[in-house]
């Protein structure tokens, strides 16, 4: 799509694009380029001089079993993440959706924990669950239960996916609200008429036609859950315990700030890259079918 | 709606499984909250003898005003400060170059404007995250640490933004522009006077989302500014924990927790209608 009316200038429009231009040239390509560049180098211990490699950092990350288990760890955490917000999110839309009045009351009570920061989504589950204080973790105790996600790996995994899901919970209430209420109402009358019950219904009408709202939501989710977690991870566990929470996002801060390995940092940040530039890819694509639809 | 008055929606036993289900949901997502709003008016000692009370003490201004006013490393009132800058700062700068970026690629057609398009798209794929060490150089040499113009800059620049305004310029009816030029208007006053106010909601739905973006900024923040006294209020919570074995000084730490959310909160409740569109315009 082409504008017809366009104004004349040369200097102008230049003056025009030069502030992003320059913002993005000194902190989004340089820096990238920089992460490739570094990506093919290792600093000698003093920081003095830097030696080539090549791909080496990217073998020795490839063959590092903590960088492979980091992967693994991402992945488990981002599918449960991505799970568990849009269950419980499909669950409320579904029932939102079936009342003839209130629902925005509920849309209103539901959407605002989407203004809570994910480090301090992590503080307050930290400290339902704190091993000496946590509410939680007291009547966990008189049930029997011994909590502790400082030395159990499954429930530190388990405590950072409910802190991460728990604030993501309201934006994709919005989405699948918004897309339950979008299916014309007499489809699903025509389909009650016929006999078919509620999950008769949802199973084979509403859950089909949600699916572009389903299928959107999956990766916004995804890209949520491996780059925004940062703050939920740093607060609740530190990556710990022995790694278990180690997303790729967490490792890069890590090694590149904590354990000052530039060259193995600059060598991971290139593959979350690549990884962001394929979820790019798809998210648009997705879009462009969208649009069509 | 009239028409949802159909046969689908439930009644009787059915209706109130309904708002049951749905009052649980809503007290799942509450409970957090409402433990953090009552650790923060109680007393540290009704907090290490757990199991803590449910039920708001009277220790209320006592947390509050120690937090706001000495904090654990600064106060609060001072991380609140450098949050709203961080968050105005942002918001505000993301809108006014997406703007102007957007209006030169939409109303003029200059040498490399496919190009500038092409390099903005793939800012998508730069998320901060990916390129922390880098970019922290960059700052650093700029001397931008423990700065305000640290803290927003390297994350003023946005895709989304500028997409979102180009697809509002285009429809934009063309006559508008033809007129403003009949009419002898040069190109900043046709911007200035016809096509901000046009913009009005778009940039205000776009606000609401940019400005929640940059309170709840984390990662940036933590590696930029050292100095307590930069700190912003969501990266500054985790620096009132104590290393080592010391027990954590609960209720300033959760009164801090609901001090950090309050602002957000309040633009997406107080613009609900306007948060909606904004989140659903900026994911198209």
């Amino acid at each position: 799509m082409e504008k017809r009316v366009r104004f004349k200038g040369l200097w102008l429009p230049l003056l025009l694009v030069m502030p992003q231009l320059l913002i993005t040239a000194v902190f989004f390509f340089y820096p990238a380029g920089q992460a490739i560049w570094q990506s093919l180098f290792i600093p000698d211990p003093f920081g003095l001089s830097m030696r080539y490699v090549g791909l080496g950092n990217f073998e020795f990350l490839l063959s590092d079993p903590f960088y492979r288990a980091s992967f693994v760890t991402t992945a488990v955490f981002s599918i449960l993440v991505t799970l568990v917000s849009m269950g419980v999110a499909l669950y409320l839309a579904v029932l939102a959706d079936r009342l003839i009045k209130g629902s925005g009351t509920y849309r209103t009570l539901l959407i605002w924990p989407y203004a809570v920061a994910p480090a301090v989504a992590g503080v307050l589950w930290l400290f339902m669950f704190n091993t000496r204080v946590g509410v939680v973790t007291w009547y966990l105790g008189v049930l029997g239960y011994d909590w502790n996600h400082v030395l159990n790996q499954g429930e530190a995994m388990g405590l950072v996916v409910v802190a991460s899901a728990w604030g993501r919970i309201s934006y994709n209430f919005l989405f699948f609200l918004a897309g339950l209420q979008a299916i014309p109402r007499s489809v699903i009358e025509a389909a009650a008429i016929d006999g078919a019950r509620f999950w008769t219904r949802f199973r084979t009408i509403v859950f089909p036609l949600l699916s572009p709202t389903t299928f959107f939501l999956l990766v916004v989710n995804i890209v949520y859950a491996f780059f925004e977690t940062f703050g939920v991870i740093h607060t609740i566990t530190s990556g710990g315990p022995q790694q278990a929470t180690t997303i790729l996002v967490y490792k890069v801060y890590a090694d590149g700030f904590v354990g000052q390995d530039l060259g193995s940092s600059a060598a991971q940040s290139v593959i979350l890259l690549v990884i962001v530039g394929i979820l790019t890819i798809i998210q648009f694509k997705y879009i462009e079918r969208r649009v069509h639809y | 709606m009239a028409e949802r008055h159909g046969m689908v929606e439930r009644r009787g036993v059915g209706l109130w499984l309904t708002h049951l289900g749905l009052i649980v949901g809503v007290a799942f997502i509450f409970f957090p909250i409402w433990l953090a709003f009552v650790a923060s008016t109680v007393s540290q000692p009704e907090i290490v003898s757990p199991p803590m009370p449910l039920w708001p003490g009277d220790q209320f201004v006592e947390n509050y005003s120690k937090a706001l006013v000495s904090g654990v490393n600064a106060p609060v009132a001072r991380m609140l400060l450098n949050s709203a800058i961080m968050a105005f700062g942002i918001s505000l700068g993301k809108i006014a170059i997406s703007l102007l970026s957007a209006f030169a690629i939409v109303y003029f057609r200059f040498p490399g404007r496919r190009l500038f398009f092409w390099l903005i798209f793939l800012t998508l794929m730069l998320p901060v995250e990916v390129r922390i060490v880098p970019t922290y150089e960059v700052a650093a040499n700029f001397g931008m640490l423990n700065s305000y113009s640290g803290l927003i800059f390297p994350l003023i620049a946005s895709a989304t933004a500028t997409f979102l305004f180009r697809q509002f310029f285009m429809t934009v009816p063309d006559e508008l522009a033809e007129a403003a030029r009949v009419d002898g208007a040069r190109p900043m006053q046709f911007f200035i006077d016809i096509l901000l106010p046009m913009s009005r909601t778009n940039i205000a739905a776009l606000f609401v989302i940019l400005f929640i973006y940059g309170w709840n900024q984390y990662l940036w923040p933590l590696l930029i500014t050292t100095d307590p006294e930069m700190n912003t209020i969501v990266m500054g919570i985790k620096q009132m924990f104590p290393s080592g074995d010391d027990i954590a000084d609960w209720p300033v730490i959760m009164a801090t927790s609901i001090l950090a959310m309050i602002p957000p909160v309040v633009v997406v409740i107080g613009m609900q209608k306007l948060f909606i569109r904004g989140l659903v315009d900026s994911e198209k």
